[in-house]
């Protein structure tokens, strides 16, 4: 039987940086040269002060868990053989939220609050997502 | 909206199309059959509509029904933002009627998702890989729109404390007011521990924190408050309302998820009707996940922030109860056809003529209505009254 496929992400030209970084191991956001917000996902000017003066830059790829829910159902048959699975919404240092499974975490793992640390899941050719796990217990912020 | 069309329209007719499981029924079908209803409950004909207001989950919906109902409307309006679809329509109608585009609106929605399975997983149509939903939620197996609501759910327990059990209040002052309406879909009696026993979906919330998926159609009339007068039923008129829109899907950007805007759109309404809080007899609240009735009482102003939890102990939504709300069963029980919003207004019309039956709240003279769209990515707030 093949493998169920799991819905990936179409870069655009606006997201690419995003995915290309990704894709080495690397969070790279955007970053606002006026204001010098932080900012996801992709626009192209900036949401707090609309300048279009937009940079691409490292982010520390840390942060700490906004709000998070544990799956026991799946909205594909992909997801579905990794039940029960961590959602999170991270609130990374930089500022931006952004969503991310929280690989190899269980609902007695979690905790609003905890610290976490971007990695990336290779999924096809070219292709990595930003997903995340929990750093030791105690850095809970 | 301007103060001054503050009971400028009525709702002069509502109805429900058959609801629950509707087997060979199109969600065109399902629309018309609502449509006939809410004009004969009005006393209208097909051939006094000149406004056609519709969403449904398919596409150019005011002209499928248009054209199914043989009608030329002068005026349509598709608008899809969700759940709270048909009470922005009520809106739009509103300022069509004032700006004299349309004299008879018709607003219907149907759905037939149980007989489709199209809500199976939580799964949306149409959902592109290029989009920023494509790309930055759908890898990561979120369920929508419940995913959300878990994670507020989530929040608002590490906050302020709030509980399972206060999640199952709801859910079971639900059950209480469908028992005592005949067309609800869901009757038989539930318990706080029937509910919290309940599978897990997306923790915290179970199975029966959710609204039923069920197949199903309604429809509303509004003309103006001039029209309204010599028409079958007493006018319900429009006091206030009130819309706001920030996302879709994607709420990353967002400040506090418990903030979600219903407080701005609630005070716009309030504003405009010129009544307060303590004023409004019944309340109708898009409950698409307990959570969520928690969440607007707070937002709306019936509690203060954190003590939703507090305020739903002990069946206090429940009939009998300090504030009756969502009087049908509400997406909980009474049913919950893709979107709820039209149900949310015709339960609203039908507690304020008195037509209640034993779900009836005795006088009541005004009704607040709250539905969000796409998780809390819009708001809608009507405040109706006799
Ligand atoms: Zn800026």
């Amino acid at each position: 039987m093949p493998e169920p496929q799991r819905p990936l992400p179409q870069p655009t030209d606006l997201t690419r940086p995003y995915w290309e970084a990704a894709a080495m191991g690397e969070l790279h956001l955007q970053r606002c040269g006026a204001c010098g917000r932080w900012q996801f996902y992709p626009r192209p000017f900036c949401l707090a002060c609309e300048s279009g003066e937009l940079h691409w830059q490292r982010a520390s790829g840390l942060g700490k868990v906004y709000t998070y829910t544990v799956n026991h159902r799946a909205p594909n048959p992909f997801m579905k053989a990794r039940l029960p699975y961590v959602v999170a919404i991270v609130e990374l240092d930089e500022g931006p939220r952004l969503m991310a499974n929280v690989l190899g975490a269980t609902s007695a793992d979690m905790a609003i609050g905890r610290r976490v640390q971007i990695t990336f899941e290779p999924v096809a050719d070219g292709l990595a997502l930003p997903q995340c796990s929990l750093l030791a217990d105690g850095a809970a912020a | 909206m301007n103060p001054s069309l503050s009971r400028s329209v009525a709702i002069v007719g509502v109805a429900e199309s058959d609801l629950g499981k509707v087997p060979g029924k199109s969600a065109l079908e399902l629309q018309g059959q609502a449509a006939l209803l809410a004009l004969a409950d009005a006393g209208l004909k097909l051939a006094d509509v000149d406004g056609v207001f519709a969403h449904t989950d398919d596409r150019f919906s005011s002209l499928q029904v248009s054209e199914f109902l043989g009608l030329r409307p002068r005026f349509v309006d598709s608008t899809n933002v969700g759940g709270m679809s048909n009470l922005l329509h009520v809106q739009r109608a509103m300022a069509a009627i004032a700006a004299g585009m349309c004299e008879v609106a018709l607003i219907t929605y149907g759905s037939t998702q149980l007989s489709d399975g199209s809500r199976k997983g939580g799964a949306v149509a149409a959902d592109l890989p290029h989009t920023p939903r494509g790309q930055f939620i759908l890898p990561y197996g979120h369920l929508s729109p419940i995913g959300y609501y878990a994670m507020v759910a989530q929040l608002h327990m590490h906050r302020y404390g709030t509980t399972p059990h206060d999640l199952a209040e709801v859910a079971v002052a639900a059950r209480r007011w469908a028992q005592l309406n005949p067309k609800a879909y869901r009757r038989e009696p539930t318990s706080l521990d029937e509910v919290m026993a309940s599978p897990l979906v997306a923790e915290p919330l179970r199975q029966r924190d959710c609204c039923l998926v069920t197949d199903g159609g309604g429809a509303m009339v509004v003309v103006s408050a001039e029209r309204a007068r010599d028409l079958r039923q007493p006018p319900v008129y429009v006091l206030g309302a009130a819309e706001t829109h920030a996302h879709h899907y994607t709420p990353f950007n967002t400040g506090d998820w418990l903030d979600t805007g219903v407080a701005p759109t609630a005070e716009a309404a309030f504003a405009m009707a010129g009544v307060t809080r303590e004023d409004i007899d019944v309340v109708q609240i898009y409950d698409h996940f307990t959570i969520g009735v928690i969440q607007s009482l707070e937002e709306l102003g019936f509690c203060k922030r954190g003590e939703g939890g507090a305020f739903v102990a002990d069946g206090a939504l429940a009939p009998g109860g300090r504030l009756p709300v969502n009087t049908s069963g509400g997406g909980l029980s009474y049913g919950h056809p893709g979107m709820f919003g039209m149900f949310v207004a015709i339960e609203a019309v039908r507690q304020l003529r008195g037509e209640c039956g034993e779900r009836q709240v005795p006088d009541a003279r005004l009704a607040l209505c709250h539905a969000p769209g796409l998780v809390f990515s819009c708001n809608t707030t009507l405040i109706l009254g006799v």
